[in-house]
């Protein structure tokens, strides 16, 4: 199961680039070839608003007491992390696009800077995923601060609609809801935004499952690390 | 009535700790103190630039006290296990937070003054716009304390504290820098019209984080 989605993954991530590279046509106002970085800065970028809403998604359902398991906290984890190496894309493509088109690498633009927090934001909730400590602990401490975390989301996704900023607002979604793109770009657009999902189901299925195969592990170390000393013991008081 | 007073009780021990031990005053103030002439050397003591700079930099250096001041309203509470007394005390996780959260920000509105004048002085700043500088400051130091506050206890207990809180809080305390120094700008610029929105902005996020903190910090407590 689990091979055939990687397969239907690759597929449609290599159909991407087939239509991303070589099918859809150059733009002059946008740096030429440089256009083609649409195909993967849009998605890289929808990607991460996605994996940190199933991240708060995720902690919320760990919060409420009807719904409260660990399944929810791994998939948390496991979704943040792949959130922070898609926001990480994300800042990346987005300013080897800005050097050709704004003609600089950076630029103190809301949306920039707003990303920016996000990746900083998250990159400190994994770090308090990681300090050890009970894993009904991490999950009380790591939900309440994804959903703190989260409220950077809307006014990241927003910010190009607030404020005057250089970033360009939505191709598709933007406040006439009208599609600024068309033909064989709007298709490649929707083919790279569906792939990328498709990647990131995959991720985070791989990532869960390590997750829970780390689970197991302490478990069984620590029944382990019991019987052994309740025999030592055994043997040491046999004596007396 | 009595979660008001909780909280008063809260605060008056954390800020008699302080008075006490004096590390607030001794260390956090010094370390104000410290970074303001370190941005100097940092822009080569360059009159005009510092002068523009000034409302920025007094931010960024308040911010970096926040660190401090978090890290030791949370330090007081792991010595001789007073977490766990504080835990049993059977006050209103709530309240617990509004007082600390509360000592926190005397201690930063005294910091503040002290650094304040320091820049004033040191980066030649004429103060203007009193009414708004005060809204802004106080706004802007309750969204601090409370957000400090909030990761403090998140962090609490942790082996990794005192190098996770940071990493935590600045970026989340963001919006606060933007706004505090954005309306600074526009007071001591003589401009106090352009201030207001920011200073909304700084009493919405103020509110946000007091409410958050109200919320979280009990379970928050219970657990670490």
């Amino acid at each position: 199961m689990k091979r055939l989605f990687l397969a239907v993954t690759v597929v449609a991530l290599a159909v991407t680039a087939v239509f991303a590279l070589w099918i859809t046509p150059p733009r002059a106002d946008q740096g030429f070839d440089a256009v083609r970085l649409l195909y993967l800065h849009a998605p890289t970028a929808w990607i991460a608003y996605l994996a940190f809403g199933v991240t708060a998604l995720a902690s919320l359902l760990w919060l409420l007491p009807r719904t409260r398991g660990t399944t929810w906290d791994l998939l948390a984890g496991a979704s943040a992390e792949v959130g922070v190496v898609f926001t990480g894309l994300t800042l990346v493509l987005g300013s080897l696009w800005g050097r050709p088109t704004w003609g600089t690498w950076w630029e103190w633009d809301a949306r920039l800077t707003t990303t920016a927090i996000l990746f900083f934001l998250y990159l400190g909730y994994l770090a308090l995923r990681r300090t050890g400590t009970t894993a009904d602990e991490r999950g009380k401490r790591s939900a309440i601060a994804a959903l703190i975390a989260f409220a950077d989301v809307p006014v990241s996704y927003l910010s190009v609609t607030w404020w005057q900023t250089l970033h360009q607002q939505g191709t598709v979604f933007n406040e006439r809801l009208s599609v600024k793109i068309d033909g064989s770009m709007a298709f490649t657009l929707v083919a790279a935004v569906v792939s990328f999902t498709l990647l990131y189901g995959y991720l985070v299925l791989e990532r869960f499952e390590l997750a829970q195969l780390e689970e197991g592990r302490e478990a069984r170390e620590l029944e382990r690390a019991i019987a052994d000393r309740v025999q030592a013991e055994h043997v040491e008081v046999a004596p007396v | 009535m009595s979660f008001l007073r909780d909280a008063l009780l809260v605060a008056g021990k954390d800020l008699r700790i302080e008075r006490r031990s004096r590390v607030a005053l001794q260390q956090i103030v010094p370390f104000g103190g410290v970074v303001v002439l370190l941005f100097a050397f940092a822009l080569d003591s360059d009159r005009t630039l510092l002068h523009q700079a000034a409302p920025g930099l007094f931010w960024a250096a308040v911010l970096l006290a926040v660190v401090l001041a978090v890290g030791r309203s949370f330090a007081i509470e792991e010595a001789n296990r007073a977490r766990d007394g504080l835990r049993l005390s059977g006050l209103d996780g709530g309240s617990i937070f509004l007082g600390k959260a509360a000592a926190v920000a005397v201690e930063l509105f005294l910091l503040e003054v002290i650094v304040g004048a320091a820049v004033v002085v040191l980066y030649d700043v004429s103060v203007r716009g009193v009414v708004v500088l005060l809204c802004a400051a106080v706004a802007a130091t309750v969204g601090l304390a409370a957000t400090g506050t909030v990761y403090g206890v998140l962090a609490g207990g942790l082996r990794a504290r005192e190098t996770l809180v940071p990493l935590l809080v600045l970026p989340a305390v963001t919006p606060v820098m933007l706004g505090a120094t954005r309306s600074f700008q526009a007071a001591l610029d003589g401009v106090p019209g352009d201030a207001w929105p920011w200073v909304q902005l700084l009493a919405a996020f103020a509110v946000l984080a007091v409410a958050a903190g109200t919320v979280a910090f009990g379970p928050l407590l219970e657990e670490a």
